[in-house]
């Protein structure tokens, strides 16, 4: 499938990182089209277990670390609008709905996205992404004109209940700036990296697969999570 | 962060007996644990910023430690304490770090409010 040309794409996710296995692809062949795109990060990742044995980073530390590794993953995607947005890790999901739609609104309000890339609610695991995922959908329910919605999913049951993806994309072409995506979360992904690396040396057609298509569901307004 | 010493984190804990402190404690398995292991019971809790003020602290056990602070009208008590920091800010950064390096349990004291 051929990446089709947008207005304005609007990426939101909470963690630093979230955006580079599932769509850091996408989002540079979006910028190498010359669509402009917006990726809003929630929070700084401040809960990552990650922190090494020895502990390269305390508790404390961590926040700028992960600050750093986002602002590199926007330079290796080629993206220029990157927007931390302050609220704290795993904390999401307690802050008031209302607000949360709210800060989706002003973010859409302002960018006018033709399309927006989040997690699919009831479909993305961590609590975060799940309340990520219903503020944006309620706040695109409200608008009259609604851009396009592609939601990524990874639940163990994403298979049974939605089926195959109705948007992949293959994103060979700009392989390397996903590489560099992932490389620049180093932090959280150095151990992944590591194991992913060994499997392509192998041959690996799946994890090959896995880091060369995007794979997204386009909301079912018909079968709305609430 | 430094595998823990126990005279040099008891000492540490020492300096903050009696004052106004602000408390991080935090246990965590990862929010993906029950996405690769279905069965897992997921549990964690998590304090930050909540001041306290203790009358004795205690580190103990064999590593992984067990650190124990007395209050007049209670307690607060962390297992699988592992590394220990005194950071640039005067703060004592207590943390248990799994075998591939992941943080399972936090127990922080600053005299300063932890950032947001």
């Amino acid at each position: 499938m051929t990446i089709p040309k947008e207005r304005h794409v609007l990426v939101i996710f909470p963690h630093p990182d979230d955006e580079a296995f599932g769509v850091s692809g996408t989002i540079t062949t979006h910028i190498q089209q010359g669509t402009p795109v917006t990726y809003a990060c929630l929070t700084l990742g401040e809960m990552g277990r990650n922190l090494g044995n020895p502990p390269f980073a305390t508790r404390e530390s961590l926040p700028a670390i992960r600050k750093k590794e986002l602002l590199a993953s926007a330079e290796a995607m080629g993206l220029t609008d990157l927007r931390m947005m302050g609220l704290r890790d795993k904390t999401i999901e307690f802050e008031d709905d209302e607000k949360m739609v709210r800060m989706m609104e002003e973010l859409i309000e302002e960018t006018n996205p033709s399309l927006i890339i989040t997690f699919y609610p009831d479909f993305a695991v961590h609590p975060d992404h799940e309340a990520t995922a219903r503020a944006v959908v309620r706040a695109v329910r409200r608008m009259e004109d609604r851009p396009k919605l592609h939601c990524v999913a990874f639940a163990n049951n994403t298979l049974d209940v939605l089926g195959e993806p109705d948007v992949v994309y293959d994103i060979k072409p700009v392989r390397e700036h996903k590489m560099n995506s992932m490389k620049a979360h180093i932090s959280q992904t150095a151990w992944m990296l590591e194991e992913m690396e060994h499997k392509l040396q192998n041959g690996d057609t799946e994890t090959e697969n896995w880091l060369t298509m995007e794979r997204f569901y386009t909301y079912r307004w018909d079968q709305d999570f609430e | 962060m430094e595998l823990v010493e126990v005279n040099q984190l008891q000492a540490a804990i020492d300096s903050f007996v009696g004052k106004d402190v602000y408390l991080h404690l935090e246990t965590t398995n990862g929010s993906y644990a029950s996405h690769f292991n279905e069965g897992f019971f997921n549990a964690g809790a998590f304090i930050r910023n909540v001041v306290i003020n203790f009358e004795l602290g205690k580190v103990v056990g064999d590593s992984p430690h067990r650190v124990g602070l007395k209050l007049p009208q209670g307690w607060v008590y962390a297992q699988g304490i592992t590394h220990f920091e005194l950071d640039e800010e005067g703060r004592l950064l207590l943390a248990g770090h799994d075998g591939t390096g992941k943080l399972a349990v936090a127990l922080q004291l600053s005299e300063t409010p932890f950032s947001y």
